[in-house]
């Protein structure tokens, strides 16, 4: 037989245990609004994807010796905001096409082997002075200083026709793309080397109206 | 005077007057002696075969062998000398041996040979034929004094003359040629009509299994080149701007 005070504690545990659980579902629902505070609630911005614009890579074909323009449509940095990154993007392109196992000039390395790529005033020369080789002599136009990276260096190609394509490929695409460049400086890994692969010249300024065959820039 | 009374002119038994007589008649043989002696002024052509030594230039290492741009240099500038030897040249060579060259000792020798022709040998296993390069200087007028980096600059245009008759002379020997213009630095400072040429693989040899590697190490395909190459000079040299001309 139950006795009564039994009775009585029974029902004071099952009441507790009741009130215990209505107060800890409110402390949940409480720390859980309090949670949602914390957060910002701005949606997430969506990311910007570029629009796709026309670029002209002078493509190199080792078979005749010659530069190529090929038209491409490509999502590229803006022009005004970051001139130097749109450069880098259209020349990671080239290479990108030079990589290719069907490459009619086959370089490996990729975008990658571009690091970087600097816009800078073009050095003045005095009046009347003859180009130079190493001097620059445009006014008004733009220097491109074209960091390649050392591994593209040590894994090109060795050969005078090979090296130079590359270089003038380089040179043609930078010109095709940003009129304003005329000249064109090469380093690799940041510092100034004296070839590319045992040939090519790499410590000299090379002007860009040099590197475009007269029949190629005709769109 | 006092080293004159020491050393009298007389000395044993031969005195003054003889000794006088002996070099007088030295002397008067000597212009005789010196016109028999000097080199007979011939044409000058100098032979550059890159690279050499640890600078090994291209290079390609495969199961079926390897190959090495120096290597090929090297041998073609010596088939070549012969070949300009045997018509009569004088072939001012800067290597004749698996030895690394400095490019400025190699524009040294050019420059001080006073060359009408300067050849700068290379190979490499991209493109096809024979690529004949030029500077890529702009041309200017002759001087006097000429600075290191651009001495080619006074040159351009016979050394564009010359890549013409080269041009000619290998296609007509069967062989495939692209011209080209580059910056490079053994040829910016020469002194003398001046061309480089790379030597590709053939792209007639039409062999089955016949590498680039195979092709550039072919005896049969150098002797063909080197001979062409050697016709060229010769023609070179019967023409105003080959004979020094300007």
């Amino acid at each position: 037989m139950i006795r009564r005070y039994q009775t009585v504690l029974f029902i004071l545990l099952l009441a507790a245990s009741v009130i215990m659980t209505v107060l800890l579902w409110r402390q949940l629902d409480r720390a859980h609004q309090h949670m949602l505070d914390g957060q910002s609630s701005t949606p997430t911005e969506a990311p910007q994807v570029a629009p796709a614009e026309p670029a002209t890579l002078m493509a190199a074909s080792d078979a005749d010796g010659a530069l190529q323009p090929r038209v491409l449509s490509l999502p590229l940095p803006s022009l005004a905001a970051n001139p130097g990154a749109r450069a880098r993007a259209i020349l990671g392109r080239l290479l990108d096409l030079y990589a290719a196992s069907d490459s009619a000039h086959p370089v490996p390395g990729g975008a990658a082997s571009v690091l970087e790529v600097f816009l800078l005033p073009a050095p003045q020369s005095a009046p009347g002075a003859a180009p130079a080789k190493g001097t620059p002599a445009q006014n008004g136009g733009e220097l491109a200083v074209v960091n390649l990276s050392g591994s593209f260096a040590a894994n090109h190609p060795s050969g005078i026709e090979t090296e130079t394509l590359t270089v003038l490929s380089i040179c043609a695409t930078l010109h095709a793309n940003f009129p304003r460049i005329t000249s064109v400086r090469f380093l690799v890994d940041g510092k100034q080397v004296d070839t590319l692969a045992g040939h090519a010249d790499l410590t000299r300024t090379y002007l860009t109206s040099q590197a475009v065959p007269a029949e190629a820039v005709t769109p | 005077m006092r080293w004159s009374k020491r050393h009298p002119v007389s000395i044993g038994s031969i005195d003054g007057k003889r000794i006088l007589a002996v070099v007088a008649a030295a002397l008067a043989m000597f212009p005789i002696a010196a016109v028999a002696q000097a080199p007979v002024s011939r044409y000058t052509v100098v032979l550059d075969a890159a690279h050499g030594g640890e600078d090994t230039g291209g290079h390609s290492i495969t199961p079926g062998g390897t190959w090495m741009e120096k290597d090929t240099a090297l041998a073609l500038s010596v088939r070549l000398r012969s070949l300009l030897a045997a018509r009569g040249m004088n072939v001012v060579t800067t290597r004749e041996t698996d030895v690394n060259v400095d490019p400025v000792k190699r524009d040294e020798l050019a420059d001080h040979a006073n060359a009408q022709a300067c050849i700068t040998l290379h190979a490499s296993l991209s493109g096809t034929g024979v690529h004949l390069f030029t500077s890529s200087l702009a041309p200017a007028p002759p001087a006097r004094i000429l600075p290191w980096r651009t001495a080619q600059a006074s040159f351009i245009n016979r050394s564009l003359n010359l890549a013409g008759v080269l041009n000619s002379a290998l296609q007509h020997g069967g062989l495939n040629v692209m011209l080209g213009r580059t910056s490079l630095p053994v040829i910016d400072s020469m002194t003398c009509p001046a061309v480089a040429i790379e030597l590709s693989p053939d792209s007639a040899t039409g062999k089955p299994g016949h590498t680039g590697v195979d092709s550039l190490n072919d005896a049969d395909y150098q002797a063909r080149v080197a001979e062409a190459i050697a016709a060229a000079i010769v023609e070179w040299r019967a023409q105003p701007a080959g004979a020094g001309q300007p």
